[in-house]
């Protein structure tokens, strides 16, 4: 990980936890990706989470295009392991009513307990995941 | 005009999660990989969005109402329950198996790979399972409803 690496991963999150606070200070509602995904299938005002979203992937594609890359898929990863995944975060997050940014940028921005002990649970279930998955099944490295 | 802001909020959240690093699995599962080489990316992200709400959160909450709603609409919820604990390991455990959590699969729209196809429709399959098995069962049906605010 060099310097350039660090400070664009510094200044994102500045970026990630500023979106939180505008949200929070003119909408007055929680910048949480998994409650705008509940919201936008299961609300009635569809319209917020619709443009959310629509910004989200918009904001992405201008910085991959100011950039010229974006992400490719990696090679030979099991398609199996990415859909199980994708179960597993979506009923998850769903369950415990908020995800990374939900729980983690602004939960903990409200100093809630209830977030920090979320916040410190996907962590470690994320650290025992990817060590099972990558060093005693040995797939997906 | 609050659909505006929304559309604006997201653009800088999107814009962050890919300059952050966060678009890319790999750098994810370098974090919560302890055991190879690991890659703090991850922290400098998370450091720098919490530092970012800590400081501006404490005086939004002082306001009295939001620039352009009526109220804040934050969850009450405070109680540390077993929904809380198995929803946040299961995603946990999601997220270490591919290095993908919401937003930043969200925003991968943008450049979408074969790996998105397979995760995406995986995860929203996954939101409307939890969704319909949460159904309020008939004994509570009473019991006060909390708006999904959260999250």
């Amino acid at each position: 990980m060099n310097l350039n690496e660090w400070i664009n991963a510094l200044l994102g999150g500045v970026l990630i936890g500023l979106a939180s606070a505008l949200f929070l200070l003119i909408n007055g509602r929680i910048a949480g990706i998994s409650g705008v995904i509940n919201h936008l299938f299961f609300a009635q005002d569809r319209l917020w989470p619709a443009l959310f979203i629509l910004g989200l992937v918009a904001g992405a594609a201008l910085n991959y295009a100011l950039t010229g890359t974006a992400p490719t898929a990696r090679t030979n990863f099991p398609v199996g392991l990415l859909i199980v995944a994708g179960v597993l975060v979506g009923y998850g997050t769903g369950l415990a009513r908020g995800c990374t940014s939900g729980h983690g940028v602004s939960g903990l921005g409200q100093r809630s307990l209830r977030s920090l002990v979320a916040t410190l649970t996907f962590l470690s279930a994320g650290m025992v995941s990817t060590f099972v998955v990558r060093h005693l099944l040995g797939v997906g490295l | 005009m609050t659909y505006l802001v929304s559309l604006i909020v997201g653009l800088i959240f999107g814009f962050g999660l890919a300059l952050s690093g966060m678009t890319q699995p790999e750098k994810v599962l370098g974090f919560l990989d302890i055991a190879g080489h690991w890659n703090p990316s991850l922290l400098f992200v998370l450091g720098g969005a919490v530092c970012t709400t800590l400081v501006s959160f404490y005086f939004i909450r002082r306001q009295p109402k939001p620039l352009l709603a009526r109220a804040f609409n934050l969850t009450n919820i405070k109680k540390i329950d077993s929904p809380l604990l198995i929803g946040s390991a299961l995603f946990g455990i999601g997220w270490g198996m591919s290095g993908y959590c919401p937003g930043p699969a969200l925003a991968l729209l943008a450049a979408p790979n074969w790996e998105l196809w397979a995760f995406v429709p995986a995860m929203l399959l996954g939101y409307a399972a939890q969704h319909y098995f949460s159904k309020p069962a008939p004994q509570v049906k009473n019991a006060p409803t909390e708006p999904r605010s959260c999250g």
